[in-house]
């Protein structure tokens, strides 16, 4: 009590909207700048007279490329992008572990290898199939670290980031010795678990889009419990909240998010680590505020990433997993070292 | 904001706790009386800790029942005992950032819907809590940004915004320097006499016990060694009986209370009760 308190900073309704309402206007302008950017560049007057449906044969054109070409790649990288981020930040605060992501406690590899031995299995599966058994495959994969990782009450952070790392291996590792012997195809058609949305199309995005709509909103309306999770169990338990109901709840908001994420375009490493600690930064603690934060970060992030590969050295696509795996592991490392000590 | 006080608000019978088979407690029976301060002592390793949690639902019994005005605890409804019953455990984490004024309203969080909309009455409660533990002007400070004393206001007053009419608390006064262990339980007196909460907590400091409870409950051996009036427990005999203690019990000049001062170690205990009389309990530091 050495200092004089200070009184709290008046924080208004505007304040709190100011940062969201930003990000997504931020998010909204790349992805405008993105739909220009391509082997045959569209000049942002083209673009605009495009969208804004004027007649005209190169307007039509413009159009066609724009809307079968390029607009479903934007809506591929922003819907994963914000997916992965949200699973994030459930997962953090669920296990309160700030090295929890899908990607780094197996949910991701999980629901690839699923999607894989599932194309393999039935060829002619519907898209909305997919997604269902990208879950199956993730819960599998996640069932599979939380019982390798468990100290008996406990669930150590670094062991469970580097048991996830390791299962995660092993599933991709596996789906590839089974694409070797699958057609070429088959290969063609799964390139994409890589971790990119080059060459996504409506079909793809359309298999994601429910989970997306459905489970997005969810996890907002689950935030207060997300906060109670955050607490501790015991404190969570003190103040009348059903623990047990609120972690596999949540979690299933999380799993699905990533498993319908990574059919959309496969496993974008780091984005669900990184978004949500910058989210949390930037908004605090409170997961009313740090949600919406983290799904427009992971969004953005992705896009940029994606619209950086395509104009590094093009007609060379750098896939936008890669880069944001080179951007999201320093920071990883640095987050084991800190949490590890 | 004064609770009407229940007589017997937690009463606990046959009451058998353990974490697996062990069973650490067996066969507990006994009341808490409302509207007093009720003070868990015992040796380290006693099961204190544990009896506490029991009887807040954190730790579901391995047989018996804890009644809370007169209903089986374990059965009721969670937000149902949230609100009528409030537990601050030994040592919470807070995530980082989190305001005070943000951690106090978790504490309406037993009187809030799915959505969690506020009201008034709930507006009120957060800001009479934030008063009655002085943290009303630190409201917008980050938690980790206090010191010791402040925090664990700033974790009372969370748990006063339940509104409940007893508050448990588990080793309030851990890792606190002196005068702000003295800070925590003097508000805890005040709320007691003004607002007539029934507090039930645990304290190792056998003096400050004495001071600031209207009753104690000595737990030794998994089982309550003996419960009453402060001024007739404390005896030589009871301290070598339950601390393993040779001490002198004198009169406290200013309260008229036993006073206690340990000299010896009584006997040589088994090495599972924990180190009674050792340093480290005579510091008062945590287990």
């Amino acid at each position: 009590m050495t200092s004089a308190p200070l009184p709290s900073p008046p924080q208004t309704r505007w304040a709190q909207a100011a940062l969201p309402l930003g990000l997504a206007l931020g998010v909204l302008a790349l992805a405008f700048f993105a739909l220009g950017v391509g082997a045959v560049p569209t000049p942002p007057a083209d673009l605009w007279a495009a969208l804004s449906g004027q007649p005209g044969e190169a307007a039509d054109l413009t159009r066609r490329l724009v809307f079968d070409l390029r607009l479903p790649r934007v809506v591929a990288a922003l819907l994963g992008g914000a997916m992965f981020a949200v699973s994030g930040t459930i997962l953090q605060a669920v296990v309160r572990n700030p090295l929890a992501s899908p990607d780094l406690v197996g949910v991701g590899a999980g629901a690839g290898l699923a999607v894989t031995l599932l194309l393999l299995a039935l060829p002619d599966a519907p898209g909305w199939l997919l997604p269902w058994g990208a879950a199956l495959g993730a819960w599998g994969a996640f069932l599979a670290v939380l019982a390798l990782a468990r100290d008996g009450a406990r669930l150590p952070p670094v062991r469970l980031a580097l048991l996830g790392v390791a299962v995660g291996a092993a599933c991709t590792a596996l789906g590839q010795v089974v694409l070797l012997r699958a057609s070429d195809h088959l290969g063609g058609a799964l390139a994409f678990l890589a971790g990119t949305v080059y060459g996504a199309d409506w079909a793809r995005v359309g298999r994601a889009l429910p989970w997306a709509l459905t489970l997005l909103p969810a996890a907002w309306l689950l935030s207060r419990r997300l906060d109670l999770l955050a607490l501790g169990e015991n404190m969570a338990l003190a103040l009348g909240h059903r623990v047990t109901l609120g972690r596999y709840g949540t979690l299933l908001v999380a799993v699905g998010l990533a498993a319908s994420a990574v059919t959309l375009c496969g496993v974008l490493g780091f984005v669900g680590l990184v978004a949500p600690h910058l989210a949390r930064l930037l908004a605090g603690s409170l997961h009313g505020r740090t949600l919406p934060v983290s799904a427009l970060l992971g969004a953005g992030l992705v896009l940029a990433a994606d619209t950086l590969g395509r104009v590094l050295s093009p007609p060379l696509e750098v896939p936008a997993g890669l880069i944001t795996t080179l951007l999201g592991a320093p920071y990883f490392l640095y987050l084991l070292q800190r949490t590890a000590r | 904001m004064t609770e009407p006080i229940p007589p017997r608000p937690l009463e606990a019978s046959h009451l058998t706790l353990g974490y697996g088979e062990q069973a650490i407690l067996s066969d507990l029976n006994f009341a808490l009386r409302g509207g007093a301060v009720t003070s868990l002592v015992g040796a380290n390793g006693c099961g204190k800790s544990t009896l506490l949690r029991a009887l807040s639902r954190l730790l579901a019994p391995s047989g018996g029942s804890v009644m809370l005005d007169g209903q089986d605890l374990h059965r009721l409804n969670a937000k149902e005992v949230a609100r009528r019953l409030a537990i601050l455990p030994q040592g919470p984490v807070a995530p980082e950032g989190l305001t005070v004024e943000q951690l106090v309203w978790f504490g309406r969080h037993p009187h809030q819907g799915f959505l969690g909309g506020r009201s008034e009455a709930d507006r009120a409660q957060v800001a009479w809590a934030m008063s009655q533990t002085g943290m009303t002007a630190f409201a917008g400070r980050p938690l980790e940004a206090l010191s010791g004393g402040q925090r664990q206001r700033a974790w009372i007053a969370m748990s006063l915004a339940q509104s409940t009419p007893v508050l448990l608390l588990d080793e309030p006064t851990t890792y606190l320097d002196l005068s702000h262990q003295l800070e925590v339980l003097e508000l805890v007196q005040r709320l007691n006499r003004e607002q007539g909460k029934t507090v039930v907590m645990v304290l190792h400091d056998l003096n400050q016990a004495v001071r600031y409870s209207d009753e104690l409950v000595a737990v030794q051996g998994g089982r309550v060694y003996a419960q009453g009036d402060p001024a007739e427990l404390m005896t030589p005999e009871l301290l070598r009986d339950v601390f393993g203690l040779k001490a002198h019990v004198l009169q406290d000049p200013d309260t008229g209370r036993p006073h206690i001062i340990p000299y010896a170690v009584a006997r040589v205990l088994p090495p599972q009760a924990g180190g009674l009389g050792s340093p480290e309990f005579m510091s008062q530091t945590g287990p």
